[in-house]
């Protein structure tokens, strides 16, 4: 987008408590890591999960949308094409963000805590939520935003660079670079990296399982308990995203759940009780929600941040209904970051912001009463 | 005729269609005119001189005035910077025809206006390109660029169901615009006419095709950047595409050797649909109804009061 110097506005305005929102910024780097990379050209790359129809027809079977693509149409992420009935990805090997964040930021507090991640992102989403931070690289094409060249291979290569044990495609939505993401995780865990995604869950069946291998950990946005919230304010449907969670969770995936509380939209007190009943249920106790601030932005600018209390009363809500680890995001300093020991209660690693202390806590279990804490933590 | 009547009775895009939506009362003509010529193409290939003769006959048959120049001098003032916008989409033979916006580009510098007040325009360069245009920058005489090549506002619109960066050629680059369609059937929104067209002014339009672009093609033309400075629609119907759009396919694309026009956006697309199932209806096709991809949209958009959808309200001529 021309004019549009939002990154590097926002490459030397960390520290507010946005932060854990935004893509541009990193707490290690002042700078983005994709500074000495060549530009990208809009290049094509034979995409996965597609089917053809009639009249150099396909229609797109990687999200539930299963838009139905006319040749030399695109999908309605913008960043898949059909190019005379074959179907391409625009955005293979083509960030347009790169930064080293901390693992915190995604928010993933049961993987390799303290740590860094090397976090990638394209344009482009499949939904088109009202209330995105980062709308100026999701909601775009890929013409509309410098993109770089960055190979698989040379995004394993920065990332032992930068001393990272892990990837993140995050940002804006993995699903929609489902092929990088893919070939990224199988040259990650070759040599010895992880690699994780931070997605809305809006992914068909088989994608998703023939994704898992090259995953470590899963963090799921779950934008509402309401299928009105999701067709009004998300533009997409809640039931395919609990879908996605089960087979998650069922397929052994290391899987975190952020809920981003909007005051007014889906902050009522029973939907999140519902929702935390069916975490329960569903999920398992084990599983960490995260209920985090909303700030205004993109399309809901006139709403307020979420009331601290509002965060709090929701993390009660999921404590009450059994689950083992709620957290408070965005609010740094808040006690609702720590993680707590379900058994003694005691603090088992200590937040503040993105400053993680490890001392409760040993051998992936609670220093204190030995209670083993779920997660990846090697 | 003078300059108030012709304006009276013809411009209505740029502003009668928008003040109607408060001043339904006025006795505004809902006309729609088509003329055609089967010998001005033959295959996609357009016979020059014919496709100048056929636009100015749609001008003296619309207007009511017999010199073309004429009645584009009244429309427009050396002082208008004036977008046109075309569709490019699908490549050489289903887009928007080279050879009408040269005849059209012609007759507006002969009727006054600067050449570097022109700028052909669409979504992306390669598409202008692809489609035969030559691109030239903004600012040189007939400019001709894509919105991706022009650069998009860096603050968000927001209209009704609409949430867009637009394209400088409708808010910064042009006062005016003219608006060159081309008519062909669209596999998802039904119809992609007139203002569906202004879907290349902004940054994110598929975002806007689910449920049949319905109410988004609405919506988006009734902003005042988009449907408020459309000053004259021409539409390119020398060749149709009844089925299998908006991509060009060859065993339905046709030779039509039609172009038409009126002050109503919606009355236009309306006839339009008309128009496409009519074609289907002799090749024996189903509705767009029962194709399920009925253009919705138009019905909006006469909600909405941006024009007339009532067939039997609309006087068309085919000439």
């Amino acid at each position: 987008m021309a004019g549009l110097n939002r990154r590097s506005f926002l490459a030397t305005a960390g520290g507010t408590c946005a932060l854990a929102l935004c893509p541009f910024t990193s707490l290690l780097t002042p700078a983005s890591a994709q500074e000495n990379l060549p530009e990208a050209r809009v290049t094509p790359h034979p995409a996965l999960h597609w089917e053809k129809q009639s009249g150099r027809r396909i229609k797109c079977t990687l999200c539930p949308r299963e838009c139905l693509v006319d040749d030399r149409e695109r999908g309605y992420c913008g960043v898949r094409e059909n190019r005379g009935g074959d179907y391409f990805t625009l955005v293979w090997g083509n960030p347009c963000t790169l930064n080293i964040d901390p693992v915190e930021k995604k928010p993933l507090n049961h993987f390799l805590p303290g740590t860094k991640i090397f976090s990638l992102a394209t344009v482009g989403c499949n939904v088109n939520c009202k209330f995105c931070q980062n709308w100026q690289i999701s909601q775009v094409r890929p013409e509309q935003e410098r993109s770089y060249d960055a190979s698989p291979q040379k995004i394993i290569e920065m990332a032992k660079q930068s001393g990272s044990p892990a990837i993140a495609s995050t940002y804006t939505e993995p699903v929609v670079f489902y092929e990088y993401v893919k070939d990224i995780g199988r040259i990650a865990l070759q040599q010895g990296l992880k690699n994780v995604i931070i997605s809305n869950g809006y992914i068909q069946e088989k994608p998703l399982l023939e994704l898992l291998p090259y995953l470590s950990a899963v963090k799921i946005d779950l934008k509402a308990f309401t299928e009105r919230f999701y067709k009004e304010i998300v533009g997409g449907e809640l039931k395919p995203v609990l879908d996605t969670l089960e087979r998650l969770v069922k397929a052994g995936m290391w899987t975190e759940l952020v809920y981003l509380v909007i005051p007014t939209q889906n902050d009522d007190a029973a939907e999140i009780r519902s929702m935390c009943r069916w975490v329960g249920e569903k999920l398992g106790r084990d599983v960490p929600v995260h209920f985090t601030r909303f700030h205004p932005e993109y399309m809901l600018k006139t709403l307020p941040p979420t009331p601290v209390a509002t965060l709090e009363q929701a993390r009660e809500i999921a404590l009450a209904e059994g689950l083992h680890y709620a957290y408070v995001g965005n609010v740094p300093g808040h006690p609702g970051e720590h993680t707590y020991c379900p058994s003694c209660q005691a603090v088992v690693i200590h937040r503040s912001g993105f400053r993680v202390e490890l001392d409760g806590f040993a051998h992936g279990a609670c220093k204190k009463c030995r209670q083993k804490i779920p997660g990846v933590w090697v | 005729m003078d300059r108030r009547d012709f304006i009276k009775g013809a411009v209505g895009a740029a502003g009668l269609f928008f003040a109607s939506r408060y001043t339904r009362a006025l006795p505004v003509e809902v006309s729609v005119t088509l003329v055609r010529d089967p010998a001005c193409v033959n295959r996609g290939v357009v016979d020059v001189p014919r496709a100048g003769m056929l636009l100015d006959r749609l001008l003296r048959e619309h207007f009511n005035a017999a010199n073309p120049v004429e009645i584009l001098r009244t429309l427009f003032s050396p002082r208008d910077r004036i977008g046109i916008k075309v569709n490019c989409l699908s490549g050489r033979r289903m887009s928007t025809h080279v050879e009408l916006v040269d005849a059209l580009v012609q007759r507006l510098i002969q009727a006054g206006v600067p050449p570097r007040n022109l700028l052909i325009w669409d979504r992306l360069n390669s598409e202008l390109r692809e489609a035969g245009f030559t691109l030239n920058a903004w600012g040189k005489p007939v400019a001709c660029a894509g919105c991706n090549g022009l650069g998009y506002e860096s603050e968000l619109t927001m209209h009704r169901s609409i949430g867009s960066l637009f394209g400088k050629p409708v808010t910064e680059l042009c006062t005016i615009q003219i608006n060159v369609p081309v008519l062909k059937d669209h596999g998802v929104v039904g119809l992609t006419l007139g203002m569906k067209n202004f879907f290349g002014a902004i940054h994110n339009p598929n975002k806007y095709h689910p449920n049949g672009g319905d109410p988004y093609v609405a919506d988006l033309y009734s902003h005042p950047d988009i449907g408020g400075k459309v000053r004259l629609t021409i539409v390119d119907a020398l060749e149709v595409q009844p089925e299998g759009g908006p991509p060009f396919q060859p065993n339905w694309c046709m030779d039509y050797g039609g172009m038409m026009t009126s002050a109503d956006p919606v009355a236009l697309d309306r006839v339009g649909w008309k128009l496409i199932e009519d074609l289907r209806a002799q090749k024996g096709l189903p509705t767009l109804a029962e194709a399920k991809r009925e253009p919705k949209y138009i019905h909006t958009a006469a909600l909405l009061g941006l024009g007339e959808d009532e067939v039997a309200s609309i006087r068309f001529r085919e000439v």
